[in-house]
């Protein structure tokens, strides 16, 4: 079995366009969530969320780019090539030949489906531009970064909801750990801040008016959010031969079923994703100190999530710092895992665990340090990324200090 | 006075083809102006838009659809004809 690295990472979300700058709002305790910019926002009911902002697709693409590029795989394009900017990779020969992209998301180009829906429904229109297939399929971004970078080994997208990235980065590291690839550009992207998919949202009646609060005993519901970040997981070996930057190592996933019911979540199927993460990574749940939950501010997740974290770690759950950092860049959906694993990096590398803004009071079913409102220093030599899909999909991914 | 047909299919080849229309001859294969079979497929939508016409073309066999598309000048004859057969 290999070991893995992380060897670049790259990210453009509501918090920022940069690793950089993502970190910076995230140890700020900043809030990408702000009122939709959107057309017939005003027919919402729902009328916030975290959006890019400042993105102009036109400063990025040419016509013909953007022609072929829903918003979601341009999210996955610059946050890849940010990713493989940072690891120093050229991807040719042997290589290229063996590398892929794994990336995953949940609407794929629903931005792309709701404009051509509109313009045949709405509009009355009879003809559509000749690229809505392949910009709105789900692998179009796993596909573009693929032939950006010139990787020619096994690339293919993951959709598994709100788990889609971490199953995604979780098959990437199964991946480079057997050997079948030496790289793969792994992580996720989403942006399904339209009309449409907004509306659907509204439908499940899960979402905040106002904010999102995780583990708060004031909180009211989810808001969404839209953004990709992208990682070069890469073979530790390789990675050291060439003295390349390691960010941290990943050391062990978990993905289980609750095989129960497609919207609730299960406490059983949460505790054995992230029991399996650290058996898989050979870990002791004394030697976790930070988990990036996956929190998303409704009252059937965070409390099954917290009871979860309580019956896996026992009385070192006391000790762990819990955050969920969905209040600052809203739940990227299919992208979630992967922007929040940039907090596990920070906690790793940086000593700063990344905090859940938005508390206003404990909430005694979640009972545990959720690291409010203010960033906090501290050693981290492991942690764990929660993602809990509906359809009950769990997948956890343990990181260790490099 | 508005546009030619022939200006007006120059113009959408042209940005298809990421030239100026000026270096576009009525002369030109699509081969000639690196318009690929994908290019050719959006080239047809554009044209469809502009003129409000259905072009029967089929990207499996172009070589056997009714739309001429030999040359520039053969596309827009072909063009003028679907804006022809429109009127009648």
């Amino acid at each position: 079995m290999k070991r893995v690295a992380i060897t670049g990472a790259g990210t453009i979300n509501a918090l920022g366009h940069t690793v950089e700058q993502t970190h910076a709002a995230m140890a700020g305790g900043h809030c990408g969530v702000g009122p939709l910019d959107l057309r017939d926002a005003d027919r919402l009911q729902v009328r916030i969320g975290a959006q890019v902002k400042g993105y102009d697709e036109d400063e990025h693409w040419s016509r013909q780019q953007i022609a072929l590029y829903d918003r979601f795989t341009q999210f996955a394009l610059i946050a890849a090539e940010q990713a493989v900017a940072a690891s120093g990779l050229k991807f040719e020969g042997d290589l290229a030949d063996r590398s892929g992209a794994i990336i995953g998301t949940s609407g794929g180009g629903l931005s792309t489906q709701d404009e051509n829906f509109r313009l045949v429904y709405e509009d009355g229109k009879n003809r559509v531009h000749p690229f809505v297939v392949p910009r709105l399929m789900a692998n179009a971004a796993a596909s573009h970064v693929s032939m950006i970078h010139g990787l020619r080994g096994p690339s293919y997208a993951v959709s598994t909801a709100c788990a889609s990235s971490n199953h995604a980065m979780g098959q990437a590291f199964h991946m480079v750990r057997s050997g079948a690839a030496p790289v793969i550009l792994t992580g996720g992207s989403e942006a399904m801040l339209c009309f449409g998919g907004i509306k659907a949202w509204e439908g499940l009646r899960v979402m905040s008016r106002d904010a999102c609060r995780p583990f708060c005993a004031t909180r009211n519901g989810m808001v969404q959010g839209e953004g990709a970040a992208v990682y070069v997981f890469e073979e530790w070996d390789h990675a050291a031969a060439r003295g390349a930057d390691i960010l941290a190592e990943v050391v062990g996933f978990a993905m289980t079923s609750d095989a129960s019911d497609i919207v609730m979540p299960s406490q059983d199927g949460a505790a054995r994703a992230i029991s399996g993460a650290l058996r898989d990574a050979g870990i002791a749940p004394a030697d976790v100190s930070y988990v990036n939950a996956h929190g998303t501010g409704t009252a059937a997740n965070d409390r099954t999530e917290c009871a979860a974290i309580a019956q896996v770690f026992g009385d070192h759950a006391a000790n762990l710092m819990v955050s969920s950092t969905k209040a600052m860049h809203g739940h990227c959906i299919g992208g979630t895992g992967a922007v929040e694993l940039l907090a596990c990096l920070m906690a790793l590398r940086d000593g700063v665990v990344a905090p859940t803004i938005g508390h206003q009071k404990a909430d005694p079913e979640c009972p545990l340090d959720v690291v409010p409102n203010d960033a906090r220093d501290a050693r981290v030599e492991v942690a764990l990324s929660n993602a809990f899909a509906f359809g009950g999909l769990n997948a956890v991914l343990a990181l260790r200090r490099a | 006075m508005s546009q030619s047909v022939k200006d007006r299919v120059i113009r959408i080849l042209a940005q298809q083809a990421v030239l100026e229309p000026i270096d576009v001859s009525t002369d030109h294969s699509l081969e000639d102006l690196g318009i690929d079979s994908i290019g050719l497929v959006e080239a047809i939508f554009s044209i469809e838009e502009e003129f409000d016409v259905e072009v029967p073309f089929n990207a499996n066999t172009p070589q056997d659809s009714a739309f001429d598309i030999s040359s520039v000048a053969a596309i827009i004859g072909a063009v003028e004809g679907l804006i022809a057969a429109r009127a009648a």
